[in-house]
C-alpha cells in the first residue's frame, strides 16, 4: 500500500524547510454521522520527525488536528540528499512510516 | 475498578506530581530538569482530555503562562470552515522547548503540543478543526517559562457571515 504521508523538505544550505501531508480522517469523537451515531475517535497521537538518528521535530495531536494533517517546520542543518525518517502512530495503535530525500 | 475510577485516579496523581514538580522548581530551579526533559517525549493523554484552558496548561504544564508579545499567532479573523483552520507561530524568543496550540470552546481544549528539540526553529504551522467562534491561544515554553498569545476566531456555519 502506498504510504499515507507525503513529505517535503527543502534545504537552504543553513535550515531545512518541512512540509508534511498525511492521510487520516482525524476523528474526534464528537462528530455523528448521518444515522446520528457517535463516529468513535480515530486520529494520530504523534508524529516524529528523525534525521541523522536525532528527532529534530515530535508533533502530539489530539482530535483537534484538521483530516488530513498538514504540518510545517524548519529545523537546523540537514543537506541536499540527506534523509528524514518519519513516522506516525495513532489511538488505535496503527502506524506508518516513510523516508524523505531532502532536496 | 471502573474506567471512570481510573482515570479520576489517574487525573488526581498527575495533578499531585504536577504541584510537586512545582513546589520543586521553586526550591531547586535545575534540580529536576532532566528528570521533565525525559518525560517530554511521552504522549501527554490527560492533558487532551481536559475541558478548559487553565485546565489543560496546568496538566499539560503544571505553571501558568504570561502573555508575551515575542509570541506571533498567525490565525485568520474569519474561518469560512471551522474543520480546516490555518494556524501558524513563530517567535523570537530563545531557547524553546515546546510548543501548544488551545481552542477555548472546542469539547477538548489541547490541539496539538510540538516538542522542538535544539536546532529546530520555533516555528510551525497546521491546520486544525474549530467546533465554533473561539479564542485560539499558543502556548510556547521557553528557558523553562511559558510565554502565550491569544487572538479570537469568528468561525463562520455554512457560509451565513454570522
Amino acid at each position: 500500500m502506498a504510504s499515507t504521508i507525503r513529505v517535503r523538505a527543502t534545504s537552504s544550505g543553513e535550515t531545512t524547510e518541512v512540509q508534511a501531508l498525511i492521510q487520516h480522517p482525524m476523528d474526534s469523537g464528537f462528530v455523528k454521522n448521518a444515522k446520528g451515531e457517535t463516529i468513535p475517535p480515530h486520529f494520530i497521537q504523534q508524529l516524529t520527525f528523525e534525521h541523522d538518528g536525532k528527532n529534530v521535530f515530535i508533533a502530539d495531536w489530539g482530535g483537534g488536528i484538521s483530516k488530513d494533517p498538514y504540518v510545517k517546520f524548519t529545523f537546523k542543518g540537514g543537506k541536499k540528499g540527506d534523509e528524514l525518517k518519519i513516522s506516525w502512530v495513532d489511538n488505535k495503535g496503527a502506524t506508518d512510516t516513510t523516508t524523505a530525500k531532502i532536496q | 475498578m471502573s474506567d471512570v475510577e481510573f482515570s479520576a485516579t489517574r487525573r488526581l496523581i498527575l495533578q499531585g506530581a504536577g504541584a510537586v514538580a512545582l513546589i520543586g522548581l521553586g526550591n531547586l530551579p535545575f534540580g529536576l530538569t532532566p528528570a521533565l526533559a525525559a518525560a517530554n517525549d511521552k504522549y501527554p493523554e490527560e492533558a487532551f482530555k481536559q475541558k478548559s484552558d487553565a485546565d489543560a496548561i496546568k496538566t499539560l504544564y503544571g505553571k501558568t503562562a504570561e502573555p508575551s508579545d515575542k509570541v506571533k499567532l498567525d490565525a485568520p479573523e474569519i474561518a469560512e470552515n471551522g474543520a480546516v483552520v490555518p494556524i501558524s507561530v513563530s517567535t523570537t524568543l530563545a531557547d524553546v522547548t515546546s510548543i501548544a496550540f488551545l481552542v477555548s470552546e472546542n469539547p477538548n481544549v489541547l490541539i496539538a503540543k510540538y516538542n522542538i528539540p535544539a536546532g529546530t526553529l520555533p516555528n510551525v504551522a497546521n491546520r486544525i478543526k474549530m467546533a465554533k467562534t473561539s479564542n485560539v491561544t499558543v502556548l510556547v515554553e521557553a528557558g523553562g517559562k511559558l510565554f502565550s498569545a491569544s487572538k479570537e476566531v469568528k468561525v463562520t456555519v455554512g457560509g451565513c457571515g454570522g
